[in-house]
């Protein structure tokens, strides 16, 4: 089988964190954007048998990353490899590479907790703290002992999550009491507020009407001129509406082993997947035949 | 028609008799255990509530029945549960952080633990007065027969009860919100500390006040670490010597009543006491889990 690699050797792994890439954030541009994740065989296990291997693509800075599949295809076990949330499971086991900045992030002397405060995330189910607004996002903040003026810290988080509307009057009420994307854009503001470098969302409208998912869209669009996303979707009009480049998953599925393992079949321009794609498997997949 | 209905609307008569006998059956044994309850509460009652007033509970206990009181005993019982409790809050709740939040089941030895606490729940309370009159009253640790010695008797009696009740607290906080948490940065302590553990305290705080209530009726192990039945002065410290109410109503109903002394009526009215104590303390407790427990 062909190794499913979009190669861009242009791009150096190991620049130094550039400044705020204004000048590319016009969709024409076509030259390629710093990569801030460089993947290099990057192979997950969970008690020993293979849920995703050989996964070797850049995700770009400024730039909305989908990763598609069907179920079991290993996306959400490859994105939380990106903050080391994969940590968490006992016996996950990591292979390969995982460049952030040209720093593999697996090395020995990386702090796991250190990456998860520069590499944000929104989780598929809304999961706010049983706590006030305020609170929720006042949490990330403090245990990092972030200095600044809090109230700022919070409506800054609230503004970029655009929820500051909604939420201004109801700072100390308990989060529970907002709507699910209400809720979901708080986990955004959130994250936002350690001022992340990259946020990383599995499946974040999942559990959202089309409205809150429209909006959550909308948020994606204006983060990316200051964050880099990548984002795990079911929804392959979501992947197409909002994203720059996509990954396909697929399942492959070993006779001997009876072992289901998720590949990547082909990594482009978002455009290109889902009008050209190079390979009939993506072609099948993103005009509905299969999965 | 009608044999049609018949057939589909109702089961043959030999099944519905054994479908009513079923159920008077099992209201039968309700009623046996509750009627039971009833009887011995009201018979206490009828004997102790017309000695259960002031002077009763600001008596010390004496020979002459109209003047004993409760007092020494009721301040024993409340110095008690005072060092049990400052015991197994801070215990339970760490053993139960680490074997919920940090130990890995892989592990054969945090299994032993394991298996050992739900062993050790239910290990007869005069063993653990055994432990204590050996290790703590005397043995190497020799603190002799005071509050401290009781205090932590009783504790090491109930801490499995709190591990347990504390685990199920912690689990009951969802992993989303450890992974809410971490994936902010957080490290594993600030998470456990900061937003796992506020949200497991009213699950906790329940299976502390369960536990005491527990710990507030046991009597053998205090006789055998040597609670003091006769005495006269309230506890003045931990290294006091003491007496409990379970003791002072045992006392009481262990000394031969005559014509001039009846001590019935004040063991019934001890009774009555430490009822509406173990009442009070778990009507708490309820009100404490349906007032501060998540809905997730």
């Amino acid at each position: 089988m062909a190794e499913p690699v979009t190669e861009h050797p242009e791009i150096r792994v190991d620049l130094p964190r550039a400044e705020p890439a204004t000048e590319q954030s016009s969709s024409e541009t076509k030259r390629p954007r710093e990569a801030i994740f460089h993947l290099d065989e990057l192979a997950v296990a969970y008690a020993g048998k293979a849920a995703v291997r050989g996964v070797s693509f850049d995700i770009a800075r400024n730039e909305i990353t989908a990763l598609i599949g069907p179920s079991g295809c290993g996306k959400s076990t490859l994105i939380r490899c990106l903050n080391r949330m994969n940590d968490l499971i006992p016996t996950a086991q990591v292979d390969g590479k995982v460049l952030y900045h040209g720093q593999d992030l697996y090395a020995p002397e990386v702090d796991a907790v250190e990456v998860r405060k520069r590499i944000g995330m929104v989780f598929q189910k809304p999961n706010p703290f049983p706590k006030s607004i305020y609170d929720n996002i006042a949490f990330g903040p403090r245990v990092l002992g972030m200095k600044g003026d809090m109230d700022e810290i919070v409506e800054s988080a609230l503004q970029r999550a655009a929820l500051w509307d909604e939420a201004k009057d109801r700072l100390k009420t308990n989060a529970f009491g907002m709507s699910g994307g209400q809720q979901q854009r708080l986990c955004i503001a959130r994250a936002l507020a350690v001022e992340p470098d990259v946020i990383l969302m599995d499946e974040p409208c999942s559990a959202l009407d089309p409205i809150s998912t429209g909006k959550i869209e909308d948020l994606m669009m204006d983060l990316k001129r200051e964050y880099s996303i990548v984002i795990v979707t079911h929804n392959m009009q979501q992947a197409a509406r909002v994203s720059d480049k996509t990954a396909f998953f697929t399942v492959e599925l070993d006779e001997s082993e009876k072992q289901r393992t998720g590949r990547v079949v082909e990594f482009d321009d978002t455009e290109r997947i889902f009008t050209n794609p190079s390979d009939p498997r993506t072609e099948a997949y993103v005009t509905g035949k299969v999965g | 028609m009608s044999a049609h209905q018949d057939a589909i609307g109702r089961p043959s008569g030999s099944r519905r008799v054994k479908d009513a006998a079923f159920r008077m059956g099992l209201v039968a044994c309700l009623a046996l255990a509750v009627g039971l309850l009833a009887v011995l509460l009201v018979d206490v009652a009828i004997d102790g509530v017309g000695t259960l007033n002031w002077d009763f509970i600001n008596n010390f206990t004496s020979i002459s029945a109209d003047k004993a009181g409760i007092q020494a005993a009721l301040w024993g019982t409340i110095w008690l549960m005072g060092v049990c409790a400052l015991f197994i809050v801070p215990v339970g709740v760490a053993t139960a952080i680490y074997l919920e939040e940090y130990a890995d089941p892989r592990r054969w030895w945090n299994r032993l633990i394991e298996l050992n606490i739900q062993n050790l729940a239910a290990v007869p309370s005069i063993v653990y007065g055994i432990l204590g009159l050996a290790f703590l009253v005397r043995g190497p640790i020799g603190l002799g027969n005071v509050v401290l010695a009781g205090g932590l008797t009783l504790g090491l009696l109930v801490l499995p009860m709190v591990i347990i009740a504390g685990r199920e607290a912690l689990r009951a906080v969802p992993p989303s919100i450890r992974e809410g948490s971490m994936a902010l940065g957080a490290t594993q302590w600030q998470t456990i500390w900061r937003q796992v553990l506020p949200a497991a305290v009213p699950g906790i705080a329940t299976g502390v006040i369960l536990a005491l209530s527990r710990a507030i009726g046991e009597t053998a192990p205090l006789i055998v670490v040597g609670a003091v039945s006769v005495i006269a002065f309230n506890p003045t410290g931990v290294d006091s010597q003491f007496t409990a109410m379970p003791i002072q109503i045992f006392d009481w109903i262990s000394r031969a009543s005559n014509d001039i002394n009846d001590y019935k009526p004040l063991a019934a009215a001890g009774i009555l006491l430490l009822i509406i104590l173990l009442l009070a303390m778990n009507s708490v407790a309820i009100w404490l889990r349906n007032r501060y427990e998540q809905k997730w």
